[in-house]
C-alpha cells in the first residue's frame, strides 16, 4: 500500500523562480502534495530568529542551520504543522512567524516551534539555489 | 445458540432442510424460544435498535456506492449528483449520514447502560470486550465514511486523524505514508478509505454475530443484576422481547426521521459543503460529534505523543473495565455511591464533547484537562476504590421478586431523555461553526423554514433574475441544470420556458469532427455555465479571492449559534443559518467602516462577514434589477429573493423531503402506537 510509481514520479524535484517575492512576502508552492512556504524575510525577522538562545527552544536548532549561508533572507519550510498536519498561517502569532489555527501551535520566523502542542520545528525540505533567483526543491 | 432446540418444522420442505442444516432450529432457539429476563427495561431495546441501524447503514451504503465515484476530483460532485439526480438519492444520503450519527447515539446509550447495570461483569467479560471491538470498528468506519464526500472537513479531518499515527516513535512517519499511499492525503487515500469503508461494516456484522452468540451463552444481564434462577424469572423472547423491541425501534426511528427529514444538516458541518482544498485549512477543524470527547482529550494534553496515547487509552481502558470494577453487585441500582459517580461520569463525557468543539484556548483547555483527569479517574481510581469501600444495598433474591416489588414506570420518560440527551450531545457541533468576530446575522422569516415550508415561487423566479443579471457575472452555479428550473418544487417554469431560458446561454461543446471546440445554444440538460474557465482565472480577475460557486453557498455558510441556542434548534427545527447569513452579507455593506476599524486596500467593510473585510464589492443597489411583478426593487427584497433562489439551488428536493417526512411521521406514530398496545397486551400477565 505504499505510494505507487506514478505518485513517486510526480514527486520529482521542482524549480521555483523566487525573484518576484518581495521582502516581507512569501509564496506557497506545492511539492509532493505538500505546501512549501518560501519566505523572503525582513532584516527584523532574521535578527529575531538569530537572537534567541537556541538551547532554550523546544526543538533546538539554530537559524543558521535552517537557511543557506549567504542567503539568510530566504526561509524554505514545509508548511505542515508538525502536530497534526494543518497548514499554519504565515505572518501570524506572537513570534513573527507562523500560527497553526488547528490547535494553536506557534512557530517563529525561522519556522521553529515556540509554543503549542507541536513537537518539532517545521521541516526544511531538501532544496538548493540553482541561481540567485531560482531554487530547486527536492 | 443456547443448546439444542427441540423445534421441529411441520412443513415437509423445511423439515428436509432442517435435517441437513438445523438453521430453523437455531433461529428458533435464539430468537423465539430464547428465555429473556422478565425485568428488562427499555434500555435493553438498544441492542435491537443497533442491529437494525447496522442493517440500514449497510443497505443504504451499498446503494450509495453504486452511484458514488471515489476519485478526488469527482467525489464531491458525485455526492451532490446523488442528492440531486438519483431517485430518492437525497433520502438515501440523509439516511446514511444521519443514520451514522444515530448509530453512534444508540451505541453510547447501549454502552452507558452496560456501565450502569454492570453488564461487563462475570460471566460477560468477553461479551463486553467484543462490544468494545465493535465500537472501535465503528469509529474507524465512521471516520472513513466521513472522508468520502471529500469536502473541507473530510479532507482536513483525514489529515489530522491520519497524522495521529505519526506520533508513534520511529515507525510513525512510514505508517502515515502507508495510510496515505502518497506524500499527503490525496486520491490514493480516498480510494483506500472507500474500499475499507465498504469492508468494515461486514466485519462489524461478523463481530456482532459473535457478540450475540456470547450474549446467548452468558444470558442477558438485567436491571437488578441477579442471575435468573427459575422459569418464573424468564419470558420467551418471542413475543415478549420481539414486540418490545419493535416498539423501541419504531420510537427510535421517529427520532431518526426528525433529523433525516427536517434537519439533515444539523449533525454535519457547513464546511463540508465546500470541496476539499489542500491549500486552505479551515479555521476550525472539528470531527463528527461522536468523536468530540476523545478529541477534547487529545487536545488537552500539550505533548503530541502523550495526547495520542491518552486518546486511544480513553477507549482501550474500557477493555479492562471488568477487572477494574471488581464489585460483586452488578447493578448500580443497589450501589448508592456507584450510581452517583456514574451520573457524574456521564456529565463529564458530555462536557468533554462540548469542549471538543470549542477552540483550543484559554479556559477551554484548562477545563478539558480537568475533565480528562476525571475521565481516567473514574476508571482507574473511583471504580476500583468503590469496589472496596462501598456497601451495596441488598439485592433481591430473584428477578420475579424484583418485578413484584417494582411500581410501574413511565414509558414517556425514555423518549424525553432520548431527545434531550441527543440534543445536548449532538448540538455541541453547532458551536464549532467558524465565524469568529462577526455579529450574528438577524434571523429572517423564510417561507421554506419549518416542517411544512415551501419555496415562494415568485421569490424563486425573481431570485433567478437577480442571479442572472448580477451574481452570475462572477459566481458560477455549476450544479444546477436548466432542466431543474422546470422540476417540481422549483421556480415553477414549464419545460418549454426552461428550454427557452437555456437557449439564451452559449455553451462550449466539442470537440467536433474537425477536432475543434465550438459554441452552441444551451439545452435543458446543460448546467449553468461558470463565468471563469478555472479557479485561477477567477482568482486573478478578482484581486486574489476567487468568487465561490453559489450552488451550495446557503449550506456551506453558517455562523455560531452558541449555547443554549443549538439545543433549542433541535426542537424548533431551525436550519436557516445559511440563508440568514447570505441575506445578511448581501445587505451588510457600510460605506464607512466604524471608528477604529481599518479595511485593507481592495476590500470592503461588511458587518456580517467574518473579519469584516470582504473582497466582493457591494453587489446590489436599489433599482438595479427591474421586477415585472411589482415587487419593490430594493436591496432588501433582492437579497431575500436571491437567497431563496440559492437555497433552492442548494437543495432542489427540499419540498419533497419535508412532504415525505410528514407522511413518514404519521406512519411511524401510528405504527409505534400499535406496537405499544400490542406490547401491553403481550406483557399483561408477565408483569
Ligand atoms: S495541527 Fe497544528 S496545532 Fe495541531
Amino acid at each position: 500500500m505504499n505510494p505507487d510509481a506514478s505518485t513517486i514520479a510526480a514527486g520529482a524535484p521542482i524549480e521555483v523562480d523566487i525573484s518576484p517575492i518581495a521582502e516581507g512576502q512569501d509564496v506557497k508552492v506545492f511539492w509532493r502534495g505538500k505546501p512549501i512556504y518560501i519566505s523572503h524575510r525582513t532584516k527584523k525577522q532574521i535578527d529575531e530568529a538569530r537572537a534567541v538562545n537556541v538551547a532554550s527552544l523546544p526543538d533546538p536548532e539554530s537559524d543558521e542551520a535552517r537557511t543557506k549561508p549567504g542567503k539568510e533572507q530566504w526561509l524554505v519550510v514545509i508548511g505542515i504543522c508538525t502536530h497534526l498536519g494543518c497548514i499554519p498561517i504565515a505572518h501570524e502569532g506572537n513570534y513573527d512567524g507562523f500560527f497553526c489555527p488547528c490547535h494553536g501551535s506557534q512557530y517563529d520566523s525561522s519556522g521553529r516551534i515556540r509554543q503549542g502542542p507541536a513537537p518539532a520545528n517545521l521541516p526544511v525540505p531538501p532544496y538548493q539555489f540553482v541561481s540567485d533567483t531560482k531554487i530547486q526543491i527536492g | 445458540m443456547s443448546g439444542p432446540s427441540d423445534y421441529q418444522p411441520s412443513n415437509p420442505a423445511l423439515k428436509w432442510i432442517e435435517r441437513r442444516l438445523p438453521i430453523f432450529g437455531l433461529m428458533h432457539s435464539s430468537f423465539v424460544a430464547y428465555p429473556t429476563p422478565r425485568n428488562l427495561n427499555y434500555w435493553w431495546t438498544f441492542g435491537a435498535i443497533l442491529s437494525f441501524m447496522l442493517a440500514i447503514q449497510i443497505v443504504t451504503g451499498v446503494i450509495l456506492a453504486m452511484h458514488y465515484t471515489p476519485y478526488a476530483d469527482l467525489a464531491f460532485k458525485s455526492v451532490e449528483l446523488i442528492v440531486r439526480d438519483v431517485n430518492y438519492g437525497w433520502l438515501l444520503r440523509n439516511m446514511h449520514a444521519v443514520g451514522a450519527s444515530m448509530f453512534f447515539f444508540a451505541v453510547y446509550v447501549h454502552m452507558f447502560r452496560g456501565l450502569y447495570y454492570g453488564s461487563y461483569k462475570e460471566p460477560r467479560e468477553v461479551l463486553w470486550i467484543l462490544g468494545v471491538i465493535i465500537y472501535l470498528l465503528m469509529m474507524a468506519t465512521g471516520f472513513m465514511g466521513y472522508v468520502l464526500p471529500w469536502g473541507q472537513m473530510s479532507f482536513w479531518g483525514a489529515t489530522v486523524i491520519t497524522n495521529l499515527f505519526s506520533a508513534i516513535p520511529y515507525v510513525g512517519e512510514s505508517i502515515v505514508t502507508l495510510l496515505w499511499g502518497g506524500y499527503s492525503v490525496g486520491n490514493p487515500t480516498l480510494n483506500r478509505f472507500f474500499s475499507l469503508h465498504y469492508l468494515l461494516p461486514f466485519l462489524i456484522a461478523g463481530v456482532v454475530v459473535l457478540h450475540v452468540w456470547a450474549l446467548h451463552v452468558a444470558g442477558q444481564n438485567n436491571p437488578d443484576g441477579v442471575e435468573p434462577k427459575t422459569e418464573k424469572d424468564m419470558v420467551p423472547f418471542t413475543p415478549h422481547a420481539t414486540i418490545k423491541d419493535f416498539f423501541g425501534v419504531s420510537c427510535f426511528l421517529l427520532l431518526c426521521a426528525w433529523f433525516i427529514f427536517y434537519m439533515p444538516n444539523y449533525l454535519g458541518d457547513a464546511d463540508n459543503y465546500i470541496p476539499a482544498n489542500p491549500g486552505v485549512t479551515p479555521p476550525h477543524i472539528v470531527p463528527e460529534w461522536y468523536y468530540l470527547p476523545f478529541y477534547a482529550i487529545l487536545r488537552s494534553i500539550p505533548n503530541k505523543l502523550a495526547g495520542v496515547v491518552a486518546m486511544f487509552g480513553a477507549i482501550i481502558v474500557l477493555v479492562f473495565l471488568p477487572w477494574l470494577d471488581s464489585a460483586k453487585t452488578k447493578s448500580s441500582k443497589y450501589r448508592p455511591l456507584a450510581k452517583q459517580f456514574f451520573w457524574i461520569f456521564v456529565v463529564v463525557c458530555i462536557l468533554l464533547g462540548y469542549l471538543g468543539a470549542q477552540p483550543p484556548e484559554g479556559v477551554y483547555v484548562i477545563a478539558a484537562r480537568v475533565l480528562t483527569v476525571c475521565y481516567f479517574g473514574y476508571f482507574l481510581i473511583v471504580l476500583p476504590l468503590l469496589a472496596r469501600v462501598e456497601r451495596p444495598r441488598p439485592v433481591p433474591n430473584s428477578i420475579s421478586e424484583a418485578v413484584l416489588a417494582r411500581s410501574g414506570k413511565a414509558v414517556a420518560s425514555i423518549a424525553v431523555a432520548l431527545v434531550a440527551a441527543g440534543a445536548l450531545f449532538a448540538g455541541t457541533l453547532q458551536d464549532a461553526r467558524a465565524s469568529e468576530g462577526s455579529d450574528a446575522p438577524p434571523a429572517q422569516k423564510w417561507s421554506f423554514s419549518g416542517p411544512f415550508g415551501k419555496f415562494d415561487r415568485g421569490a424563486l423566479q425573481r431570485g433567478l433574475k437577480v442571479y442572472k443579471e448580477v451574481c452570475s457575472n462572477c459566481h458560477g452555479l455549476s450544479y444546477v441544470a436548466f432542466r431543474n428550473l422546470a422540476e417540481a418544487g422549483g421556480p415553477g417554469y414549464s419545460a418549454a420556458q426552461a428550454s427557452a431560458f437555456a437557449s439564451e446561454y452559449k455553451i462550449k461543446d466539442g470537440p467536433n469532427d474537425a477536432g475543434d471546440m465550438f459554441e452552441r445554444a444551451g439545452r435543458p440538460a446543460d448546467y449553468f455555465p461558470s463565468p471563469f474557465p478555472n479557479e485561477q482565472a477567477a482568482r486573478a480577475a478578482n484581486g486574489g479571492a476567487a468568487p465561490p460557486d453559489l450552488s451550495l453557498i446557503t449550506k456551506a455558510r453558517s455562523y455560531k449559534r452558541g449555547f443554549p441556542w443549538f439545543v433549542f434548534d433541535v426542537f424548533t427545527q431551525y436550519q436557516e443559518q445559511g440563508p440568514d447569513y447570505v441575506d445578511a452579507v448581501l445587505q451588510g455593506y457600510e460605506d464607512e467602516p466604524p471608528h477604529g476599524v481599518t479595511i485593507p486596500e481592495g476590500s470592503y467593510y461588511n458587518k456580517y462577514f467574518p473579519g469584516h473585510a470582504i473582497k466582493m464589492p457591494k453587489p446590489l443597489s436599489d433599482g438595479q434589477v427591474t421586477y415585472d411583478d411589482g415587487s419593490p426593487a430594493t436591496v432588501a427584497q433582492y437579497a431575500k429573493d436571491v437567497t431563496t433562489f440559492l437555497m433552492w439551488a442548494a437543495e432542489p428536493h427540499m419540498e419533497a423531503r419535508k412532504q415525505l417526512g410528514f407522511q413518514v411521521f404519521i406512519f411511524l406514530i401510528i405504527f409505534a402506537g400499535m406496537m405499544y398496545f400490542t406490547k401491553k397486551k403481550v406483557w399483561a400477565d408477565a408483569h
